[in-house]
């Protein structure tokens, strides 16, 4: 009984375990090749434009529809107990700490890892990976470094333009729509907001694009047969890499909360 | 063009390969292959479609790791080698794969330009005119700025070729470099082989299932059959085994031929 159960719990515990393994050992082979070899600056300046350039409008529309839809919510709430202009101070915190890193790796790993994954895939059935080896040339230097250090940048600069434009559109909807005033709306935002909620933010903006990149690569380096392995790599992808998004930020508040604690003290 | 170094030998072989395994899934595909290339001399690998023949070739530069055996290329056993210590043997070593693997998002000149451009040249002018030598190598001037998708299947082979001979290697393996093209362009591929080796001394490695471009460039033909080289001689030696299965393969007769044809 107690061997049976051990028995259909371990194969799946030691696949989990080993892919785990593959994941680190990627993103380890990657940083060593950061540190010793030469930079392929073309490659990193396409991918920075690729992930850091091409993502802002998804960006953008996402912290501002966020923040729009999130003031408008915290107001028909707090207005009913006198507190309306407390708004911009629930909202700018909520943006800067959960919303924006959060929804903007979402949104990234949907447009920029699926894409990783789906390219390095195709290259992968279509043997031009091994092509890469047969010209001396090492995958990860070449696929994955550019890549990564491209997210490393971007997703924190992604995630500040996001929580800024959050910002804004809860502002505009909070003064326009729903009559707050914008002078005190703006005074308590600024006083319950902190720096350290802004360095959360993209903090974690930095985490989810290491595991979002990672994820993807590993995904796309590991895919087998044909159209039909790509097309599975991709979805596997963006649903694993979304997952490490929402389940490692419930663990990187709790961390992070240690040392930039929420709220005014 | 000057060629590489005269590579360190094994008993003058510039790749020998010791009872090579390897099983992919639960297909034993290679069943202990021993095979040995001399510096400069060609050796066709057949073999039925499916036998192996591109696993065993992508063996040869550490593509593929086996399960047990011993692979000396240029003096030195590649098993066991990690991927960077690799990178010395595959600068010697080109190769050209089955379906040209050519990278679909660069132009043909980028293609080709590749290796040098990886091997840290910078001199444009210097690159576009070794590209532009080897494109007429391989028959293929004025096609630079095309892309992959927009060639038919010779001639994606052909620039595969190019990419694999632009550093000059001491040895080149070609994978099927005929199947799927036409007579003529088989013919011409053919002879860029033997040319190759003899310009540039090359050391080649054909795997093919055309038996007609296995007499034309052979040396020595090694016949591949179910995971064992089961007969290695000459192209003049093949043609007058007897052995029954050689015979089979060389007239193209499958087993459910009738008897008495088989006896003829
Ligand atoms: N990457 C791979 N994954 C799974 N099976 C493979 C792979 N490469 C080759 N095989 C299998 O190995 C066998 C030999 O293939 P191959 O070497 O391509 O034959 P051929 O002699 O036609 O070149 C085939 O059965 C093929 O399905
Ligand atoms: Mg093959």
């Amino acid at each position: 009984m107690i061997a049976r159960f051990f028995i259909a719990i371990g194969a799946p515990l030691v696949a989990f375990v080993r892919y785990l393994g593959e994941v680190v050992l990627l993103a380890g082979d990657t940083f060593r090749s950061v540190f010793t070899r030469r930079l392929r600056w073309r490659l990193f300046l396409e991918q920075i434009v690729e992930i850091g350039l091409l993502s802002q409008l998804v960006v953008i529309v996402t912290g501002g529809f966020t923040g729009a839809v999130f003031a408008a919510q915290t107001y028909f709430q707090f207005n009913k107990i006198g507190m309306g202009s407390a708004t911009g101070a629930v909202v700018s915190v909520a943006i800067c700490r959960e919303l924006a890193p959060v929804l903007s790796a979402l949104m990234v790993s949907g447009r920029v890892g699926a894409a990783m994954s789906a390219e390095i895939g195709t290259m992968k059935v279509t043997e031009q990976i091994d092509a890469l080896r047969a010209l001396a040339v090492y995958p990860i230097d070449y696929l994955v470094v550019p890549r990564a250090l491209a997210m490393m940048i971007s997703m924190p600069l992604l995630v500040a333009e996001c929580i800024g434009f959050g910002i804004i559109a809860s502002y505009l909807v909070a003064i326009v729509l729903l009559d707050i005033n914008g002078t005190y709306y703006v005074a308590n935002m600024v006083r319950w907001t902190l720096l350290r909620d802004l360095i959360m933010g993209v903090s974690k903006a930095f985490v989810f694009g290491l595991l979002i990149v990672f994820i993807c690569c590993h995904k796309g380096l590991t895919t087998r047969e044909g159209a039909v392995g790509v097309g599975r790599a991709t979805t596997e992808a963006v649903v694993v890499s979304s997952l490490a998004v929402l389940i490692s930020n419930f663990f990187l508040t709790m961390a992070l909360n240690i040392v930039y604690p929420a709220g005014y003290q | 063009m000057p060629i590489n170094d005269q590579p360190v030998t094994l008993n003058g072989a510039m790749i020998a390969v010791r009872d090579l395994r390897k099983a992919i899934g639960d297909e034993q595909i290679l069943r202990g292959v021993d095979l040995d290339v001399a510096v400069g001399e060609t050796l066709v690998i057949i073999g039925r479609s499916g036998g192996g023949k591109s696993v065993l070739l992508k063996h040869l530069i550490g593509l593929m790791q086996p399960d047990a055996g011993e692979i000396w290329v240029s003096g030195k056993n590649i098993i066991g080698m990690s991927e960077r210590q690799l990178t010395n043997i595959r600068q010697k070593v080109g190769i050209l794969f089955q379906s040209g693997a050519l990278f679909d998002s660069m132009t043909v000149e980028e293609n080709i330009a590749f290796p040098l451009r990886e091997a840290g040249m910078h001199d444009v002018r210097a690159m576009r005119a070794r590209v532009n030598e080897v494109l007429e190598v391989v028959e293929l001037q004025g096609e630079n700025a095309k892309m992959p998708e927009s060639l038919s299947g010779g001639m994606r082979k052909r620039v595969g070729l190019a990419r694999a001979i632009i550093r000059q290697p001491s040895c080149v393996l070609y994978d099927e470099p005929t199947s799927g093209l036409d007579p003529v362009v088989s013919d011409s591929i053919n002879h860029l082989i033997r040319r190759l080796q003899e310009r540039f001394q090359m050391t080649s490695v054909v795997v093919t299932h055309d038996m007609k471009s296995a007499m034309q460039v052979g040396d020595r033909i090694a016949y591949l059959h179910e995971g064992r080289i089961y007969f290695d001689g000459t192209p003049a030696e093949l043609q007058q085994c007897d052995d029954p299965i050689i015979q089979d393969f060389l007239l193209g007769r499958s087993e459910a031929a009738p008897h008495q044809d088989r006896a003829g």
